[in-house]
């Protein structure tokens, strides 16, 4: 082992980092845009609307991502239509098959966090959004997704971390991100270790800053909710928190 | 029905090694996972923050850089260690990985499920005179899986997924099974499409058998 090497192969995976940031980030974005009618969709009663979904969550969280991203990669070439299309000049680039693979397999995650926070949302709230006479787009926009959000965002926080490696996969179809260049350097230098850690504190780095990120903006969103804890006696605040606001029977159906 | 062109039994045969090495990473980590969990709770310092680091690190890296390290690392810590070349088979290379990342985040499932016993069943354990094993083996275990369960779930699933990753580095799974045929027969539409089904069979396959499991933990437990 030597530990000098590591340190000198971190610039020359840093073209290879930019990479993976680029991957991640537009696949978070394009994945956030995808789940968020997905997921309100799945929570709708509408056999129509729900079991769609149901069947993309299904299949997406049900197969390895590798075998997503091959399908694309390798799989889409093969029909014709698709070949002749104008859809072919973005499919047979490594990268625009990677984005699509990422982006629908991480929506897919997204979807269901965040079902997980809609279904979440106190039904007392709704219920007095719609006595207050909002309508479905309004009371979703203003009350609903709001809180959904809130509360998603822990778990949300987690597949982001799993979003950001899972672009490691875009090795395997040829893209030079942090992984690829990684295995590109090893074979040229033939030192596996020096290379890989390198590799993996680049990633461990990245994946801290996105936690610590999230743990500040869940702070952050939560802080209407902590102003009673700064009396010092929490206990007590907890008790006048509860007189303050009752919580009526049948109000909490979950 | 897709044309598998004489590799259905190919394609059989990746599917049963993807079940090994599943399984094996499996038993392992789940034994990975309960020496975390009690590391976790070690009264030593030392023992407690090299737990915390394993599991920080491991789940702050991808799994294929993992794989990657331990199977070429590994062959040049070996090679090193023997003083010739020796040759890591991909299917233990491949289990030790995966183990090493199923123990990981078997640890926090772990020590979640440990926290919701309530702490004074392990107090009066230890007012009675209990040893610490004796508080492991008759407090502690019998009650964690009911809570470790639906995390030890969706982690099942993971694994089962997670080893087509196994494939990049040559293990003769499902998934480099479909890549040969694909590659030798021109078809890689077919045989990338029957892997996914066949891996979602055993998903779905074990999302029934686990919700049987967790309707058998709760047997003899009120429920509201």
């Amino acid at each position: 082992m030597n530990l000098s090497l590591i340190l000198d192969v971190l610039p020359l995976l840093a073209d290879g980092m930019i990479l993976t940031a680029k991957l991640t980030t537009v696949s978070i974005i394009l994945g956030a845009f995808i789940a968020l009618p997905l997921s309100l969709m799945r929570t709708s009663s509408t056999v129509f609307l729900f079991v769609p979904v149901l069947v993309y969550t299904f299949v997406f969280r049900g197969t390895p991502l590798l075998v997503q991203l091959f399908l694309v990669y390798y799989g889409a070439g093969q029909i014709d239509w698709i070949r002749s299309s104008a859809a072919w000049v973005i499919l047979r680039e490594p990268f625009w098959c990677a984005l699509i693979a990422f982006s629908l397999n991480h929506a897919a995650y997204t979807t269901e966090i965040l079902r997980g926070g809609i279904r979440a949302v106190p039904f007392g709230d709704v219920e007095a959004a719609k006595a207050l006479g909002m309508s479905y787009a309004l009371r979703t926009r203003r009350v609903v997704l709001p809180a959904a959000i809130r509360l998603a965002l822990p778990a949300y926080a987690n597949e982001v971390v799993l979003m950001l490696k899972a672009s490691s996969l875009a090795s395997t179809i040829t893209l030079m991100e942090l992984t690829g260049s990684a295995r590109k350097i090893v074979a040229q230098t033939f030192s596996p270790y020096e290379v890989f850690i390198s590799a993996a504190l680049i990633y461990l780095g990245i994946t801290l800053v996105i936690s610590h990120v999230f743990a500040k903006f869940e702070r952050h969103l939560a802080k209407h909710q902590q102003r009673n804890s700064q009396t010092g006696n929490s206990r007590l605040a907890e008790m006048t928190a509860t007189i303050r606001r009752p919580r009526l029977p049948g109000s909490v159906s979950r | 029905m897709m044309n598998m062109q004489g590799f259905a039994d190919q394609i059989a045969i990746g599917a049963l090694t993807t079940l090994q090495t599943a399984g094996a990473s499996l038993v392992l980590g789940i034994g990975l996972g309960l020496c975390g969990a009690a590391a976790k709770r070690a009264s030593s310092r030392a023992i407690r923050s090299f737990a915390g680091a394993y599991t920080t690190i491991v789940r702050g890296v991808p799994e294929l850089l993992i794989i990657l390290i331990l199977y070429f690392g590994g062959t040049a810590a070996l090679s090193a260690l023997f003083g010739h070349y020796v040759e890591v088979d991909a299917f233990s290379a491949g289990v030790f990985a995966l183990t090493i990342v199923f123990g990981a985040y078997a640890t926090e499932v772990f020590r979640a499920a440990i926290q919701s016993i309530p702490a004074g069943q392990i107090e009066a354990a230890r007012a009675l005179g209990l040893s610490r094993i004796s508080i492991w083996l008759l407090i502690i275990l019998p009650q964690m899986w009911r809570y470790a369960l639906p995390g030890l779930g969706n982690l099942w699933l993971t694994l089962l997924k997670d080893t087509a990753l196994i494939s990049v580095v040559g293990l003769d799974d499902l998934m480099r099974k479909a890549s040969l045929a694909a590659g030798v027969t021109h078809d890689p539409l077919t045989f990338y499409s029957a892997a996914a089904f066949v891996y979602l069979l055993f998903t779905s396959i074990s999302l029934v058998a686990l919700a049987a499991l967790e309707r058998r933990s709760y047997r003899g437990l009120r429920t509201a």
